[in-house]
């Protein structure tokens, strides 16, 4: 390779390498403002904000949602797999919202650490496959250890 | 070059000399999009007839059929643009810096519509059109990257020089390649994980990812067509004085 270009070759691959440290370092100390949602372990442990608006990521516990008046207020508790919040939300549920499901709810604690949400995002997950799948896969015995 | 066999190393340097690359992609023309043409009939009839409903989303996945392969593209456009216009500024080859300026609107317009599908997807299924997460948010940026592209290729005259600052943007702009990619994995996003682009088996099922696959190569194809013809313009324009080009006009008429 002629020297003129090895020296433009070495000066571009500085220059990636440079502009991909500087992101990185940039993304690195703003990563919690990238986070779209607080899980609920963060809220049990006291790491989301008090008295202000946030997101709640989490996976709608199965029997949980009830609605206690009867009315359009719906309660249901979100976990990580290792902590639950109980959220309170009342308008209208979005079509892929049920129990099982991910969801992202927006709004903000009280003072009995209850969620109460102004809005409901539904998160659907990654898997897709026919409903007959879907229903062949749950009738297969628990593998061992779960 | 001991790496790359013969062949491939020779059919670069005819590909980068403008008369051959003008008459070679002239015959190559038909032939892609006959392709496309066959990939799309296929990809579509598969997608949204053949394969099967899915188990939470019903009919309204389908979407996916379009917005996936576009979003796709929007990352592997980007690619080539930076890697063409790195060729371009190192070895000064002409025909690199018009592939890459003429691939910027083709990737501009596959970002544009990965996100106005993905908007259709999210209203239905999340519940919200847009939403600031990384993902919709570093794919909004690639937007911006292309058209700062084409802007700055517009805004210089002496095309040479546009190319080089362009491609020096496009390469600077590459970092935000990965950001994409893993933004699912690295932040919390209410945009779901990669379904078929990981390392674990496919997350779907393969009567419904053979259409998908069909699609994105059919939308490659699809690249190459706009790329191509797009290329063919420009190098037309960039060479007009060119003794090639004069001969070609001539006996045309």
């Amino acid at each position: 390779m002629k020297p003129a270009r090895k020296q433009r070759l070495i000066l571009i691959g500085l220059m990636v390498l440079g502009a991909a440290l500087a992101t990185g370092f940039a993304l690195k100390s703003f990563n919690e403002n990238l986070m779209y949602f607080f899980s609920t372990t963060d809220v049990v442990e006291g790491k989301a904000p008090k008295d202000a608006l946030f997101r709640l990521g989490g996976m709608v516990i199965k029997g949980s949602v009830e609605r206690p008046n009867d009315g359009m207020m719906v309660r249901f508790k979100l976990t990580d797999f290792s902590k639950d919040v109980t959220v309170e939300y009342t308008g209208i549920l979005p079509d892929l919202f049920r129990e099982g499901q991910g969801i992202v709810a927006h709004g903000k604690l009280n003072e009995q650490g209850v969620f109460i949400a102004e809005e409901v995002l539904a998160k659907h997950d990654e898997n897709y496959m026919p409903p007959e799948v879907k229903g062949s896969l749950k009738k297969q015995p628990p593998v061992a250890g779960q | 070059m001991f790496l790359i066999p013969d062949p491939v190393v020779r059919f670069f340097h005819r590909m980068a000399s403008p008369p051959h690359f003008y008459a070679f992609t002239q015959r190559l023309m038909p032939w892609l999009v006959v392709i496309f043409l066959l990939l799309t009939a296929a990809g579509l009839y598969g997608g949204l007839y053949l394969a099967p409903a899915d188990y939470q989303q019903g009919d309204s996945y389908r979407i996916i059929y379009i917005h996936v392969p576009s979003a796709w593209m929007s990352l592997f456009i980007y690619m080539v643009m930076a890697v063409a216009g790195g060729i371009g500024l190192v070895w000064r080859i002409k025909l690199a810096e018009i592939v890459a300026i003429s691939s910027a609107p083709v990737g501009a317009s596959f970002t544009f519509i990965a996100l106005v599908t993905g908007s259709l997807w999210g209203k239905p299924m999340w519940g919200t059109w847009w939403v600031w997460d990384a993902r919709l948010t570093s794919e909004l940026i690639l937007l911006f990257l292309y058209l700062g592209v084409i802007g700055l290729y517009g805004a210089i005259d002496d095309k040479r020089t546009a190319s080089r600052a362009v491609a020096i943007l496009a390469l600077v702009g590459v970092v935000n390649i990965p950001i994409i990619h893993y933004s699912v994995e690295w932040w919390n996003t209410l945009h779901q994980g990669p379904t078929v682009t990981k390392m674990d088996k496919p997350s779907i099922h393969v009567s419904m990812l053979i259409p998908l696959l069909l699609m994105a190569i059919a939308f490659k194809f699809y690249y190459l067509i706009a790329m191509l013809q797009r290329a063919r313009t420009e190098l037309l324009l960039r060479e007009r004085n060119a003794q090639w080009v004069k001969n070609m006009i001539s006996e045309s008429k």
